[in-house]
């Protein structure tokens, strides 16, 4: 079922005016709420990653009632802390060129024209205040000796605008929303609960009121109500099994949203990133990232001939394939994510890729360390050549890497409007799991800045558009929809702990996650996402019937939190190769191998496909409905996306 | 292929945080040297739960050595084998086939075990809730490059700042103290400039909350600094001795904070 | 009484304690270097420490000793109550051990300070008793028409008992234990340490204690071999 282009749509809500007075104009258009009657309103925060901490540290600064939910053991632990890369903003510190409008221009290209034109902007806009504010709360970006900030380039920009603090970018920047929010939560404003996670969403009269969750130290299923709910839950990369996420990563509360009504936004659009740690063995539970600013100074290669046995350097330079340099002159070896992924699989479909599983290419430092000497790139990457040594056993600065792409980020996410509310009145949705800066494809360092944007300036002024027309604590978890939402957990609950199968949950995951990636992943057809559209229901019933899930519901118990995870990948995957099987042209981290020119380039299809997909849930096993947003561009013109 | 080891493990079962816990023993066969130390455990695991068992509880997530979830003490050592690792960074070729491996939990009154491996943690947080931060409310920040910090200023403060909170440091402490913790936040903080303001008040008051929670006291042997995955020095503690004189004199005769 | 209340508190915070132990340890061992620079006047003669006990016991007419005995009986005093807190927190704060126990840098000694510190306070006890308060070997001398206090005899009497001498020596081996791990301690808790610091401390720690026990262990030594004689 396809609906006519935004005639069911929901309002985006995007100002009207010139795209840089837009935001301006916005702030000034939105409701207030009086200070005294902030304090009446409470907040559920789901998430306590970038977006989620610095919203609930804002909001409860401007005096809401703020509960906030994570499910790690504390909220400082978030998937964010593993960005390792940098954020941009564009501050132009290095008179380079940039500004605002260059940031936007950027991402809106980045994107490969999938995304909203506002949204971006404001993003840009917001940039140079992310910065401002993370210094002041002591993150310690790097600097040059005079004191001042230092930049660098990074994934595909032509300017330095990439703050940076060592390879610890999102550590430090989520230690800095952590220590906003413990100052809340010192102050009584925040109410912190880790080890809590969220398994639904309730609904009162249509409107997001509440969640239910479960204790994951003692099991206990029980509700939160709220006058509104933030998700801040992070992506589902997860759905792949193996992929740059941390461990729990999931779709739940997105999907959960999403069973209630929220829309579904280009789930397609998932980011594989070039250079990852290569898999070494079956048993492999995650991939390791190496920050792609180390293409800033190594070169990737391969050797000319399918089959070479030889040691990377005793290959002459003449056998090597500097692939990038040679296809993309002006970008080498930054080309984006979506094309470098790509030219890796190409050469490694050729038969020339390296290492025992010739899944992987060569990410050579040498004449970066001939350059600059091996202290100055130590002192640059230290910390990443000594992770890939941990995990390889091998010394990067006497033999090339060894990378291959996986699966790192997820562009698409619940729809949302400007003020980032989704079509569920009061079901506010931030950071990562949304879809709303990034259209196709995310550039480096730009999803810290969308999260940190969303919670500190975004969120905080457009919430009261929504608050203001709601009557605070109208709703409390005595409501009979929290009654009936938590009967439904539990009964999934009891349901995972009596099937008694003969399979563990983590072997579907695998299943699940290689059955994706091999249909759903780097490049996508139609024959192979129908097959996978048959193989998923029929892994989902075994599941249901097979799965085992030893222990019980009082008590800590892993299992059941990871069944609960996977149930909602094995119907998410579907929707997502749905998505993918709909967009029949290429773009960004989508590549359709029937759409493509003859040198292998992505061909987008702007005359039918410039539309944003929403998906709204039709129940379990049934095809999804699909609205479509159309995309306007006005200020980016629409271009073919060269990095020749 | 890669070489597989076979190991026995010797492992902390404890059913829940009011249950007794003792030792099991588990094998470990076919272990690939390439395996994670984790992935090891999962192995085990997928094993155990094929048996009917039920599977070695641990924390972990971000398994690249950066969230500070995992949480094992390895033949006695926070986070095992190598210097500057956590425990999902350790890797089984650290192993010789027939070793005998110990995994116990991090062990502190502060640090109370939910179920087998797993401790609970949040002593660390109201540990940060009672000063580890600097009062920057949002909106209120200057331009980033108005107060230049000196390049070295920066480093060191970032050194600090690298703690990933995990805990190591108070599982390996003879006295199960949380100074190297405590340390590096007071210290990260404490030396940049937007971090000054709130200096005296904010070592008090953390020093205070790393007491009430029953924390022992530093006795100055460093196992912390040897462990810590992030390598941060216990000179920090040095300097926040030093810090938290210089305020308890403060506020002894000067001003309340 | 403000300042009372600040102090308690003070005392009542971990770090508190230990400058308090690290403030009366460097007391201590300040005397402890001074004591030893004192006793090794004894292989300048009898004449030579006599006059230096002399001198010591007539300073500020007489007062000096009392002002130093009770500084460091309250040195001593503060330092034995706040490590015997420390300890006990210490204690409490595991209750549940490893199976599996391993170390991975701290010393020996610094594992026992509390046991060298007790075998210290034995000593300290029993020094004061035989040389102190209960000097029975203590008679005088005329020198030159001066009649005083013969230390160095009482000195070299007590060390002729191999027992005394013995206790003496092993006695010194613990201090020199303590300070071994003591030593540079003071100045990771004083707050002087740093990392380019750091070794040149520990050095300086075990240099000290090796000082204080081979200064200190050389007389009875000498005593015993015959080189000091009655
Ligand atoms: C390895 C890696 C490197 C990266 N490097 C960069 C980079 O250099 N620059 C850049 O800009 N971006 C980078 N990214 C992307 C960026 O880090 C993330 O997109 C971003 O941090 C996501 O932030 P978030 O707040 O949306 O979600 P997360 O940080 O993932 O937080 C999700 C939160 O939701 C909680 N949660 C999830 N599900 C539930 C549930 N069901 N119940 C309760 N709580 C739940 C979690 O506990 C967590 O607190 C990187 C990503 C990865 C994986
Ligand atoms: C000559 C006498 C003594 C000297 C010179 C001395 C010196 C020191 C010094 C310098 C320290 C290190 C302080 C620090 O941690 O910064 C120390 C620690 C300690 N001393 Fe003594 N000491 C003496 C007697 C004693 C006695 C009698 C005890 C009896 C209990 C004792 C018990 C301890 C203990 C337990 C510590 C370790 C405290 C800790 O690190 O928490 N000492 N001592
Ligand atoms: S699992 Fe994140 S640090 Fe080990």
């Amino acid at each position: 079922m396809v609906s006519d282009i935004s005639k069911d749509m929901p309002d985006s809500k995007i100002p009207s005016g010139p795209i840089a007075e837009k935001w301006t104009k916005h702030k000034m258009d939105s409701r207030l709420i009086n200070p005294n009657n902030k304090r009446k309103y409470t907040v559920l925060v789901v998430g306590s990653g970038l977006a989620g901490a610095s919203a609930a540290a804002t909001l409860s600064e401007l005096g809401y009632k703020v509960k906030c939910f994570c499910y790690q053991d504390s909220p400082r632990r978030a998937h964010s802390i593993a960005a390792q890369g940098g954020i941009n903003a564009a501050k132009n510190y290095q008179n380079d060129g940039d500004s605002v409008y260059r940031l936007f221009y950027d991402t809106v290209k980045g994107g490969d024209f999938r995304s909203r034109e506002a949204n971006v902007h404001r993003l840009a806009e917001c940039s140079t205040e992310i910065i401002d504010q993370c210094v002041a709360q002591g993150v310690p970006f790097a600097r040059e000796y005079g004191g001042l900030l230092a930049n660098r380039s990074f994934g595909g920009a032509q300017v330095s605008r990439t703050f940076y603090a060592r390879g610890q970018t999102g550590q430090q920047l989520l230690i800095g929303a952590y220590s906003a929010l413990s100052k809340q939560i010192a102050a009584g404003g925040v109410e912190m609960y880790p080890r809590t996670e969220m398994l639904d969403l309730v609904l009162v009269d249509g409107h997001a009121k509440g969640i239910v969750v479960r204790d994951m130290v003692t099991g206990r299923v029980h509700s939160f109500a709220g006058d509104t709910v933030l998700l801040a839950t992070g992506g589902y990369g997860n759905v792949f099994y193996l992929s740059t996420n941390a461990m729990g990563c999931n779709v739940t509360a997105a999907y959960r949203a999403h069973k209630r009504g929220a829309y579904f936004a280009n789930p397609c659009y998932t980011q594989i990133h070039p250079t990852c740690i290569p898999v070494s063995g079956a048993y492999q539970s995650k991939l390791t990232l190496m920050s792609e600013s180390l293409r800033n100074d190594g070169r990737v290669w391969v050797p000319k001939k399918a089959g070479e046995t030889r040691r990377p350097r005793d290959i002459p330079e003449d056998e090597r394939d500097y692939y990038l340099e040679r296809k993309y002159p002006s970008f080498g070896n930054l080309a984006p994510r979506d094309i470098s992924s790509r030219g890796a699989k190409e050469v490694c479909d050729e038969g020339r890729g390296v290492g025992d599983t010739g899944l992987g290419v060569y990410l050579d430092f040498a004449a970066a360390i001939d350059r600059d000497g091996e202290d100055a790139i130590r002192e640059r990457y230290g910390n990443l050549f000594q992770m890939y040594e941990q995990i390889t056993g091998e010394n990067a600065y006497q033999t090339p890497m060894r990378i291959f792409p996986a699966v790192h980020y997820t562009m698409g996410g619940l729809w949302v409007d400007y003020n980032l509310m989704s079509n569920i009145p009061g079901l506010h949705v931030l950071g990562e799991a949304n879809f709303s800066d990034h259209g196709a494809n995310r550039l480096g360092a730009s999803a810290l800045m969308q999260g940190l944007a969303d919670g500190y300036f975004v969120i905080p002024c457009t919430i009261a558009n929504y608050l203001a027309g709601e009557t605070p604590g109208t709703v409390t978890t005595e409501h009979e929809a929290f009654k009936k939402v938590e009967e439904e957990v539990s009964q999934r609950i009891h349901q995972f702990l009596n099937i008694n199968g003969n399979r563990s949950v983590d072997s579907f995951h695998r299943e699940l996650g290689l059955m994706v990636w091999d249909k759903c992943g780097m490049a996508r057809d139609r024959e192979g996402l129908t097959e996978a559209l048959k193989k998923i229901p029929e892994l989902r019933e075994e599941f249901w019937k097979n799965v085992r899930v030893p222990g019980d519901n009082n008590n800590v118990n892993q299992e059941l939190e990871k069944a609960g995870r996977v149930a909602d990948f094995l119907e998410f995957a579907e929707l997502l190769c749905y998505d993918a099987r709909a967009r029949e042209e290429s773009c960004g981290g989508h590549f359709r191998t029937e759409y493509q020119t003859e040198e292998g380039e992505a061909m987008r299809d702007d005359e039918n496909y410039a539309y944003v997909s929403a998906w709204e849930h039709e129940g379990v096993g049934k095809e999804p409905t699909l609205h479509k947003e159309n995309l306007e561009f006005e200020n980016v013109k629409l271009a073919v996306r060269s990095y020749k | 292929m890669a070489k597989k080891l076979q190991l026995t493990l010797k492992v902390w079962r404890q059913p829940s945080g009011k249950a007794e816990g003792r030792i099991e023993t588990y094998d470990a066969k076919d272990i690939p040297v390439t395996a994670s130390f984790l992935e090891m455990l999962d192995i085990v695991n997928e094993g155990i739960i094929a048996d009917g068992g039920e599977p070695i509880a641990f924390d972990h997530d971000c398994r690249e050595g950066i969230c500070g979830m995992c949480s094992l003490t390895i033949n006695g050592c926070p986070h095992g084998p190598g210097k500057g690792v956590t425990t999902c960074q350790v890797h089984m070729r650290s192993f010789q086939d027939g070793d005998t491996i110990w995994i116990e939990p991090f062990r502190a009154d502060a640090f109370p075990v939910l179920k087998d491996l797993m401790v609970d943690r949040t002593a660390f947080d109201h540990i940060i809730q009672a000063g580890g931060f600097i009062s920057a409310r949002t909106g209120s920040a200057v331009d980033a490059n108005a107060t230049p910090i000196p390049k070295p200023v920066a480093d060191a403060a970032f050194d600090a700042a690298a703690c990933i909170g995990c805990g190591a440091c108070v599982a390996a402490c003879k006295n199960a103290s949380a100074m190297l913790f405590v340390a590096a936040k007071v210290e990260h903080l404490g030396m940049l400039p937007q971090g000054k303001a709130e200096k005296d008040r904010r070592v008090l008051s953390m020093v205070r909350a790393m007491d009430d929670h029953g924390f022992g006291n530093c006795t100055n042997q460093y196992e912390c600094e040897a462990v810590c995955p992030k390598e941060i020095s216990a000179t920090y503690i040095t300097k926040m001795n030093r810090d938290f004189a210089a305020a308890s004199v403060k506020e002894a005769v000067v001003t309340e904070f | 009484m403000k300042l009372l209340e600040s102090f308690k508190q003070f005392y009542a915070s971990s770090i508190g304690k230990k400058l308090l132990v690290a403030l009366s340890g460097a007391v201590l061992l300040l005397f402890l270097l001074g004591h030893l620079l004192g006793n090794l006047v004894i292989y300048l003669g009898r004449g030579a420490l006599n006059d230096y006990a002399e001198f010591l016991h007539h300073a500020l007419h007489g007062m000096g000793v009392w002002i130093a005995r009770v500084g460091l009986l309250g040195a001593v005093g503060i330092h034995i109550m706040a490590t015997i807190h420390l300890a006990a927190q210490n204690r409490a704060a595991r209750h549940s051990r490893y199976a599996y126990e391993s170390t991975q840098t701290a010393s020996k000694a610094s594992r026992t300070m509390i046991i060298s510190g007790t075998i210290i306070l034995c000593f300290i006890i029993f020094h004061l008793l035989h040389f102190t308060i209960l000097p029975n070997d203590l008679k005088d001398v005329t020198t030159a028409g001066h009649v005083r206090p013969d230390v160095y005899g009482m000195v070299v009497k007590g060390f002729q008992n191999v027992l005394v001498s013995l206790f003496y020596i092993v006695s010194m081996a613990f201090v020199c234990f303590h300070l071994s791990h003591g030593v540079s301690s003071v100045f990771q808790t004083l707050g002087f340490r740093s990392e380019k610091s750091a070794d040149m401390i520990k050095w300086l720690g075990h240099g000290y204690a090796a000082f204080i026990f081979l200064g200190n262990i050389s007389i009875p030594i000498a005593v015993l071999l015959g080189f000091l004689k009655f």
